[in-house]
């Protein structure tokens, strides 16, 4: 006769359940109340799922690179010509940038401004997995703790603002970006600093813009294609990285306030590389 | 312990299957929709493996969403975890042949993730137009998500199948 194997506990599904329901509860309520989630998951997390991801990433990299070899020398020669041609090109644009540079320091430090984000100190991190849902927009790299990665580090990509550093494990760390539907972020316009609020939103992503808020209706003309940058007040944010520019405003109907869209600086698309900064707000704002 | 041999592999399926739906599945999504594997694995578990199993691996998938999601951990293994055991309920109606019902019920944990995910973290931060992420997220990754399980159903409940038989077999071998 086949005997019964006794598990010991000899739970059912449904008082499993029970219990696991009040497990998931206490987690949530440790987790909302202490604002982070638990060092052993991320342990985890880094020695599991990361490592993987990691691997992927670099042999997606290593097939691009051969990939790329395979370019006859043909092409490469007309490249080279094309591109003699465009450094001339940029050898006289460069010269009068140069002009307009020492003209903007001048109007910078009549405005007060500390520092230009070129200051800041950066690392570099790669994408190495997109958020598991549908819902969100946020990413994982592979910098953590251990090269000095902290949570509300910004993130940037050449052009612009990407997002926020949310958590972070030893050799990793998941970034919400800004087109995010939860992701805020104070800004202001770059010409005339008027402060508005800059939100992502779901409905937006496939149309590739943002929501901005909030932004005073005074006498400044403000117009498309303004270039809108993180603003003073911002406690997360430092102060001007290039969000992106107003591709729509409008007056509110209050008459009070305007709001419209912001296309983005960086294709949200076709992140691969990112720059984290190291410098964080809060310390900089107990720093003056 | 057979039965923690079998737990372990299904923790590494499901750690196999997040992973690819971090990364290659996210470069094949259409309309920027990408398949939800976890819910596959959950309910496919779910309605073969009863209660117990789908509870376990809903909760194993739901904190692996969690620790990566940047919020507060545990409210995704609740949701995993209950569409886990509502898949359990309905073991008593499966047999092995069977298309129709697992195709059904995994459109259903399907649904159900994307309502409740849509009340969980949209309904409650005021976000109220329901009929675009209904039309926009809920259908189409509802469609990808069926799509999916008709290319990998066989593999997927060979896979499950051996699992339990390997339990079964042990289990025997005490006797």
């Amino acid at each position: 006769m086949k005997k019964k194997r006794n598990t010991g506990l000899n739970l059912t599904g449904n008082h499993l359940l029970l219990i696991v329901t009040a497990v998931c509860f206490l987690l949530i309520g440790v987790s909302f109340f202490t604002e982070s989630s638990f060092a052993p998951l991320r342990f985890f997390a880094g020695i599991t799922v990361v490592p993987m991801e990691k691997g992927l990433n670099t042999i997606g990299t290593w097939i691009q690179d051969k990939a790329d070899n395979y370019e006859t020398l043909q092409q490469v020669q007309a490249e080279n010509q094309q591109l003699q041609q465009k450094v001339d090109e940029l050898t006289i644009e460069n010269d009068s940038l140069q002009e307009d540079k020492y003209e903007m320091q001048r109007l910078q430090e009549l405005y007060k401004l500390d520092q230009s984000y070129q200051d800041y100190s950066k690392i570099g991190a790669h994408v190495i997995s997109k958020d598991s849902g549908n819902w969100f927009s946020q990413f994982v790299i592979d910098k953590g703790s251990d090269d000095g990665i902290a949570v509300d580090m910004n993130v940037i990509a050449g052009n612009g603002l990407v997002g926020i550093v949310t958590d972070v494990g030893s050799n990793w760390a998941s970034v919400r970006s800004i087109i995010d539907d939860s992701s805020n972020v104070s800004a202001m316009t770059l010409s005339t600093s008027d402060i508005c609020l800059v939100a992502g939103d779901l409905t937006q992503i496939s149309e590739g813009t943002i929501k901005f808020s909030d932004m005073e209706n005074n006498d400044n003309d403000i117009k498309v294609g303004e270039t809108i940058v993180t603003s003073y007040v911002s406690s997360k944010y430092l102060s001007g990285i290039v969000v992106g520019y107003i591709s729509q405003i409008k007056v509110d109907p209050n008459n009070l306030t305007r709001s419209g869209l912001i296309t983005p600086a960086v294709d949200f698309k076709h992140i691969q590389d990112v720059l984290v900064i190291t410098d964080l707000k809060a310390t900089q704002n107990s720093a003056d | 312990m057979e039965s923690l041999r079998k737990h372990l592999i299904l923790l590494a399926v499901v750690i196999v299957c997040f992973f690819l739906q971090c990364t290659l599945l996210k470069d094949i999504a259409l309309a920027s929709v990408s398949p939800n594997l976890l819910i596959i694995l959950t309910s496919a578990i779910g309605f073969i493996g009863g209660r117990r199993e789908g509870i376990f691996i809903g909760f194993c998938c739901g904190i692996l969403t969690d620790i990566f999601s940047g919020s507060t951990v545990g409210l995704y293994a609740l949701i995993y975890v209950y569409i886990g055991y509502f898949n359990g309920c309905f073991r008593q109606y499966f047999y092995n042949e069977d298309v129709k019902l697992p195709l059904f019920l995994i459109a259903g944990s399907e649904f159900l993730y994307g309502l409740t995910v849509y009340a969980a973290f949209f309904l409650l931060r005021g976000k109220f137009q329901f009929p675009y992420y209904l039309m926009h997220i809920i259908i189409p990754e509802l469609v990808y998500t069926v799509g999916i399980t008709l290319l990998i159903y066989q593999p997927l409940m060979a896979l499950i199948r051996w699992l339990n038989r390997m339990e079964k077999r042990s289990a025997d071998k005490l006797v």
